[in-house]
């Protein structure tokens, strides 16, 4: 069953650097980390101490108030060390890697209707935190049953990987992993594909929706909003397209194999192409000696939602790509670079600058935030790039007033900080918007749940 | 641009905590980000940026004034000259227009930044840009022989009432020009109404028949039926249209020439700074009220010509094209939501409209039409945003 949902609001923001369809594998990365900050609403309690061997697939912590929530080793070896920040926060579990991979074995999956065995498989594999919920984008709870399960297999951010090309040759755990997922939920599968992408027609037991438009077309929360969306009180559970591969192909082996293939991109990049890593490796593993200057900023993610790393650091436990934009901490006259200039490289979704002259340009944009941080004057420029039937300011606003309320009339169970990422990038005020949904999330969650 | 970034460096330990002049920071730090954009980069969320400012836009409304206030600046002079009968060159006109114009415009940035630094060094904010149009706006809407004291009275007014008690820019509930015109319009009636101050006749006497009056002033005795500063009938309703939208008209400085305001429209329409819908929705509700009137007026009120005069007519008299492109528009005042825009902007109409001709002691109705519907702004973006949320709820019973 397919249906069409068309969006016209939003934008592409045209980026040098794609990547070319070839793909090679990274340098083996000799040290691997999970860093319990990739997982929004969990609170780390360590299952290993320094010093412990561990195998793919071994718990290195788990969530304190769901401890059936387990963060899986994605290779075998010795901890060897557990950073931390301010009042011991724990940064980062790392692992020194064996040089051959030994495995935790576990019950394989492979079919069947018993969704206990599959809930417990999955949480003793470390895959259920593949595995998120709406609302609030933390991880699933093993304990409820969600109302349909969402997937999206269109990545519309810039530069983002194509899924088909990602998921080629993983057809088969794809579907597996999609199969494990109808066991799961009392509703519906519903996959959101690009239009005219006739890579996943073959997926079956699922509802397919083909989508069509700009960016944030492919994100998730507008494939529910438009399917169906969600009200006070429902729970959907939505998992990354490419995370499914690593979900299908664990299951059947009965092992946590953590490989997953990412696209290295962005303008600092020298040949922009895909990697085969393993989630936790180095950065350094990835981006060494394949960018071009050195004053680089380094993206985990898609340059709008993504996460600064720095090369000794390790890529997000759900990236699959990795993007180098060159940073913009330098100073720009008014006339020449500025608010003044005529502007020929600027990008700008307005037209107060002259990039809708050529819109097919991709440009070279940099991360100087182009302004400073001023009050809320400019109102509709959210609108255009928000495809939501939601009002974004009037909710942003509830959020920095921290009007619970009016944050749950004006519809925050329906959006996450990455719905409003174009929004962010659009703002003439330059409010750092995603911080904003964030900080309202983490308030509603913490009015509602224990 | 390298030696002024030096110079800039050279002074700022001054301007820093613990240097000497550290309470002025706001004011070094304006300086800076006028010459620069700073070099602050993302620290979390979108890692790129939209290259659109706050200082690009409101820069761009300048460049939208600008064809209104050259226009007026030439109009000054040319109505002057007309007024004493006397022969002069383009140049003549256009220097008598400065002369008259740029101390308003001095008298109105002076005082506004001024008052502006001093809230933002006592808060320690960064300056905001929003009073850079503001401070346009104020001249453009004043007679131009209006006392530069008043204007500073005015300017100071605003900028304090209307905008920094309610929290500085983006917090205000009224226009701030608006409120600058509206502070004289009933503090000073006689600097801003009537009909000696919409013509500078300094330095000679006028001619015999010389009138002053606006067109909105004439409408209430004669109807469409208008005459010239020089006391001379235009031959036919066209003409004395073609007069008034090309702007050869006695009025506020900026406000004559509908031509210009329509250049001024169409910048701020092609760069999307201001809204399509409150600028069509106003068009279209003074038309609307100006043909209500035409329709029903002849029947109700034989008496009243001002009823009579052709809408299309209405549209291009006074301030109501200079209050819906510049002033009506202003986002911080104005609706938020789209729907809100449509109503805002249509009431907006009506009421510019309704208030002149039925108020004849009130003829710039679009003024207080526009303050009226700022008040209104917040309770129409309740409703449309209720719209939304009662959808919501329905949503949520149904399923």
């Amino acid at each position: 069953m397919s249906k069409a949902i068309k969006i016209k609001k939003g934008a592409d923001i045209k980026l040098i650097g794609e990547a070319d369809k070839t793909i090679s594998a990274a340098t083996r990365s000799t040290v691997f980390a999970l860093k319990p900050d990739d997982f929004f609403g969990t609170i780390p309690k360590l299952s290993v101490k320094e010093g412990a061997e561990v195998k793919a697939g071994s718990p290195l912590f788990y969530d304190k108030s769901r401890e059936r929530v387990k963060f899986s080793s994605p290779v075998s070896g010795e901890v060897v060390e557990v950073m931390r920040g301010a009042k011991r926060k724990i940064l980062a579990v790392k692992v020194l890697a064996d040089s051959e991979t030994r495995y935790e074995a576990f019950t394989p999956w492979t079919g069947g209707s018993d969704r206990d065995a599959l809930v417990d498989t999955m949480l003793a594999m470390g895959l259920w935190p593949f595995v998120k919920q709406r609302p609030y984008g933390v991880i699933a709870n093993s304990e409820d049953t969600p109302r349909d399960i969402f997937v999206s297999f269109y990545n519309s951010a810039p530069l983002a990987p194509e899924a088909a090309f990602l998921l080629e040759s993983e057809k088969e755990n794809v579907q597996l992993a999609l199969d494990a997922l109808n066991l799961l939920t009392s509703g519906d599968v519903h996959i959101g594909v690009k239009k005219g992408d006739s890579f996943f027609d073959s997926l079956t037991g699922v509802k397919k929706h083909s989508i069509q438009g700009p960016h944030p077309a492919g994100n998730v929360g507008v494939l529910i909003h438009h399917v169906s969306p969600i009200n006070k009180g429902e729970i959907v559970w939505t998992v990354n397209g490419m995370d499914l591969a690593i979900i299908g192909r664990s299951l059947k082996a009965g092992q946590f194999k953590a490989e997953r293939t990412i696209a290295l991109v962005g303008s600092e990049v020298e040949k922009p192409q895909f990697y085969t890593t393993m989630i936790g490796a180095t950065m350094d593993s990835i981006v060494g000696g394949k960018l071009k200057g050195s004053n680089n900023r380094i993206i985990s993610g898609d340059p709008l939602t993504g996460a600064a790393v720095d090369t000794k650091g390790h890529p997000g436990f759900y990236s699959s790509q990795v993007t180098v934009l060159p940073e913009g901490d330098h100073k720009k006259f008014f006339l020449t670079e500025g608010w003044l200039a005529p502007g020929f490289n600027s990008f700008s979704l307005s037209k107060a600058y002259p990039s809708w002259l050529n819109p097919g340009k991709k440009y070279r944009l940099d991360t100087n935030l182009n302004g400073e941080e001023r009050a809320f004057v400019v109102t509709g420029e959210l609108e255009k790039v928000f495809p939501f039937d939601i009002y974004p300011m009037q909710l942003i606003k509830s959020i920095m007033v921290n009007d619970i309320d009016a944050m749950e009339k004006l519809g925050i169970y329906e959006v996450l900080p990455e719905d409003f990422a174009l929004c962010e990038f659009a703002c003439t005020s330059k409010v750092n918007i995603q911080q904003v949904v964030e900080n309202g999330l983490a308030d509603m969650r913490k009015e509602f749940e224990s | 641009m390298k030696v002024v970034e030096n110079l800039l460096g050279k002074v700022r330990p001054a301007f820093e905590k613990g240097g000497k002049l550290e309470k002025l920071y706001p004011m070094y730090d304006a300086l800076e980000t006028f010459a620069f954009v700073p070099d602050h980069t993302t620290k979390r969320g979108a890692h790129i940026r939209d290259s659109i400012d706050m200082k690009r836009t409101m820069f761009l409304v300048i460049v939208a004034l600008i064809p209104a206030l050259l226009f007026g600046i030439y109009n000054t002079g040319y109505q002057h000259f007309l007024a004493l009968q006397q022969e002069a060159t383009f140049m003549e006109m256009v220097l008598f227009g400065l002369w008259k114009t740029v101390p308003l415009i001095i008298v109105s940035y002076g005082v506004g930044l001024g008052v502006e630094f001093i809230f933002c060094i006592i808060k320690g904010h960064a300056i905001n840009e929003g009073f850079l149009v503001s401070g346009m706006l104020i001249p453009l809407i004043m007679p131009m022989d209006v006392p530069l004291w008043m204007v500073a009275i005015a300017t100071a007014f605003a900028v304090l009432i209307a905008k920094e008690v309610f929290g500085g820019t983006g917090m205000n509930i009224l226009n701030v020009a608006l409120t600058a015109r509206a502070f004289l319009f009933f503090a000073y009636p006689t600097k801003m109404s009537g009909n000696k101050v919409w013509v500078s006749t300094e330095g000679g006497t006028a001619v015999d028949g010389f009138t002053g009056e606006t067109l909105l002033a004439q409408a209430i005795e004669n109807g469409a039926n208008f005459y010239d500063t020089t006391g001379a009938y235009y031959a036919s309703v066209s003409d004395s249209f073609m007069a008034s939208f090309l702007g050869f008209i006695p009025g506020s400085i900026g406000e004559t020439s509908t031509l210009a305001i329509l250049i001024g429209a169409a910048i701020l329409l092609w760069t999307g700074v201001a809204s399509w819908r409150i600028m069509l929705s106003a068009l279209i509700g003074g038309a609307v009220m100006g043909l209500i009137f035409n329709i029903l007026g002849p029947q109700v009120s034989p008496d009243n010509l001002y009823l009579q005069v052709p809408w299309w007519h209405q549209l291009v008299m006074g301030g109501f094209m200079f209050g819906i492109v510049f002033m009506a528009t202003d986002p911080v005042t104005a609706a938020q939501t789209f729907r809100g825009k449509v109503i805002y902007g249509f009431s907006i109409g009506i009421l510019g409209i309704l208030i002149r001709v039925v108020n004849p002691a009130y003829p710039e109705g679009i003024m207080l039409a526009i303050l009226f519907m700022n008040v209104m702004a917040p309770t129409i973006d309740h409703y449309v945003v209720q719209g939304n949320i009662n959808k919501r709820l329905k949503r949520l019973k149904t399923a």
